[in-house]
């Protein structure tokens, strides 16, 4: 039995078509997030599965059973949004029981939950505030208290870090995480940032123009994109991407890019298909983080480059390398002391490369 | 070289100092006329309110009173108490007041239930109603007369309280809804969204959630109504005569139909009564109305 289940969900808002083809399982217990660029369709998404917009095709399914035209408050669902979305003129306990108080829960349960509930967020003691009279983070930790006193099959978190500064973000992102390692309920949730999916997330659904483009494990979205579009959206800097051919001659396989006499072998490299390679234009991906000053395994790849431009920031710098009038991004540690405009000897670790179809942009 | 320049900006900075005096004083100066020309009428009403036919006569327009003298006050309101021909306001003040509560409440309400729907519970085709009603903040009063006319005839409520109340109602949506609307936009989505879920309907997310929070919007709306509707001649005089007039059109007879001699105290009193339910409502809610005008988003 799957908690949430999605077929074949399609969206459009008169003649713009938001979502496509969207299939989608989540497992009893799982957190999923939903990333992707703004105007991507994940918002939409998910205020399909809490049933606050319309479907025009395909079903959704909670528990088995199919929702799809089920009212928000039957489907047994709960939602924290970016702005909080607390009633501004109910104080915290009525903005806590609303929900209950509709669903005409008898009165010791509210109480009971209440106080259940508020103790366990540490907002017992703001029970009689306005929101108004509440901090941000105050305010997100009644918010998840509003869904949580529901006790709900499904959470939906739509941006709910977005509004806190930088600080309070990383502190309420743990508490999430603690919250769900405690809970063990059933999470959805949708973000624009990429630490916070990779961090939060057992499962991540990366979508750009209404299709999910990878739905797998952050280790997976991470160390083997399924496309040029996940590859460059997860990782900071993103990946880099070098254009160029496959060479193939007496089974071994290497990399070359344009005007250049550099081979770059790939043997290792786990092909889905190991057939018509030779010629085959690829785009070659690694990651910046895994350039390195000094070699770290026999297997890395000695390359002399030279360095264009360095970014300081901290604790680490990034440098920017021609590779035949590409760029290439590394990141090192900030000690490490590099001359501009001069070649360098870098290593790449080939154990780490992504390779994609140039023209379909896809994992090969 | 030093000193020179040093020397040179003491000088620029006291003549920058006399300039700022100056102007600061001409300001003043120029604020102080406007003030005076503003007051004056209200000064010369009030003061030719308080005096005696024979004062008015032989003094002149800024003579001061010789006594506090409400006679003419008590005339405009109460009449002098013989039969034909004595036209007074009390009556028609409290036409006007059961025309302008009622139609407040309903144009405010309405404008209120419209500017929801537009917002938060959009349709297809929304953008055009909410257009049809913004073109009819435009249509001038005297376009709406004759068809208004009929269909006061039609309904059997022409020249009566009732009609008007009905009149100022429907003309007041368009500017209310508009109030409404745009108030309601400011407000997050969210939160219905959030009431949606928590299983509230329609009406409930309206009174208990929107309500609440739309007490600057309220008070603009109802200000802005009030006035409008209390000093309305225009309708009052076509769609209404006699018994039924409210007080601007009282005012109006009053002031023009009298036989003999102008009581200059006695028009000069009925004036100020019948303006004082504005400057009531004016003071009582003037500091929302400033607010309600220049915030509007409600963050929750």
């Amino acid at each position: 039995m799957k908690t949430l289940k999605i077929e074949e969900l399609s969206k459009n808002f008169g003649s713009t078509e938001v979502l496509r083809k969207i299939n989608l399982e989540i497992d009893e217990g799982n957190f999923l997030v939903l990333l992707g660029p703004s105007g991507c369709g994940k918002s939409t998404l998910l205020n399909i599965i809490a049933g606050l917009e319309t479907i025009n095709e395909g079903n959704v399914h909670i528990d088995d059973y199919n929702v799809s035209k089920v009212e928000p408050k039957d489907r047994n669902i709960a939602m924290v949004f970016q702005s909080y979305a607390l009633y501004p003129s109910m104080n915290v306990r009525e903005n806590m029981i609303f929900g209950l108080k509709q669903a005409k829960v008898s009165k010791e349960k509210i109480e009971e939950q209440l106080e259940k509930v508020s103790k366990f967020l540490q907002v017992d003691a703001l029970l009689e505030r306005k929101p108004s009279q509440l901090s941000g983070g105050q305010r997100q930790r009644v918010a998840i208290g509003r869904a949580l006193v529901r006790e709900p099959r499904i959470f939906l978190f739509d941006e709910p870090l977005s509004n806190l500064d930088a600080k309070l973000r990383v502190e309420m992102r743990r508490e999430i995480k603690k919250l769900h390692q405690q809970l063990k309920t059933t999470v959805v949730y949708v973000t624009h940032d990429q630490t916070e999916a990779m961090s939060l997330g057992t499962n991540i659904a990366i979508m750009n123009h209404g299709v999910i483009q990878q739905n797998d494990t952050p280790e997976n979205i991470y160390n083997k994109p399924s496309n040029t579009f996940v590859a460059d959206f997860i990782g900071s800097p993103s990946m880099n991407l070098i254009k160029g051919n496959l060479k193939e001659s007496s089974n071994k396989v290497s990399f070359v890019t344009h005007g250049s006499n550099i081979e770059i072998p790939i043997n290792g490299y786990d092909f889905k298909e190991k057939s018509n390679l030779d010629n085959k234009e690829v785009f070659f991906g690694i990651r910046p983080e895994h350039i390195f000053f000094k070699k770290s395994n026999e297997e890395d790849f000695e390359i002399n480059l030279r360095a264009d431009l360095s970014e300081y920031i901290g604790h680490e710098q990034i440098m920017t390398f021609n590779f035949e009038n590409q760029e290439v991004l590394a990141k090192f540690p900030s000690t490490v002391k590099i001359d501009l405009s001069k070649n360098t000897k870098l290593f790449f670790d080939l154990t780490q490369i992504s390779l994609f179809d140039a023209k379909k942009e896809e994992r090969i | 070289m030093q000193d020179k320049t040093h020397s040179s900006y003491k000088q620029l900075e006291q003549k920058s100092k006399y300039t700022n005096l100056f102007l600061r004083w001409f300001l003043y100066f120029v604020l102080v006329i406007f003030a005076l020309y503003f007051i004056f009428p209200l000064y010369v009403m009030v003061v030719t309110s308080l005096k005696t036919m024979e004062e008015i006569r032989q003094g002149t327009l800024l003579t001061w009173p010789s006594g506090l003298n409400f006679d003419s006050w008590l005339v405009a309101w109460g009449g002098r108490g013989y039969g034909a021909g004595d036209t007074f306001l009390k009556p028609y003040f409290w036409n006007s007041i059961k025309m302008v509560v009622p139609a407040v409440f309903f144009s405010t309400f309405i404008g209120a239930m419209a500017g929801y729907v537009l917002t938060k519970w959009r349709f297809k085709g929304d953008k055009w109603v909410f257009l049809f009603l913004l073109f009819g903040c435009f249509i001038p009063y005297q376009a709406i007369l004759l068809p208004m006319a009929r269909t006061l005839g039609v309904l059997g409520i022409s020249n009566s309280v009732i009609g008007l109340v009905l009149v100022h109602t429907v003309y007041g949506i368009p500017f209310t809804t508009l109030f409404f609307r745009n108030f309601y936009v400011s407000i997050p989505s969210e939160l219905v969204k959030a009431a949606r879920i928590d299983g509230a309907g329609f009406f409930k997310i309206f009174f208990k959630i929107l309500l609440p929070v739309s007490t600057p919007i309220i008070v603009v709306t109802i200000i802005w109504q009030f006035t409008q509707i209390w000093n309305d001649f225009l309708f009052g005089s076509t769609f209404s005569f006699g018994e039924a007039a409210p007080i601007q059109v009282a005012l109006n007879n009053m002031v023009l139909s009298s036989t003999s001699v102008k009581e200059y105290n006695v028009d000069m009193a009925s004036a100020i009564i019948a303006g004082i339910p504005t400057l009531i409502v004016y003071v009582l809610a003037g500091k929302y109305f400033i607010r309600g005008l220049t915030s509007g988003a409600v963050k929750g």
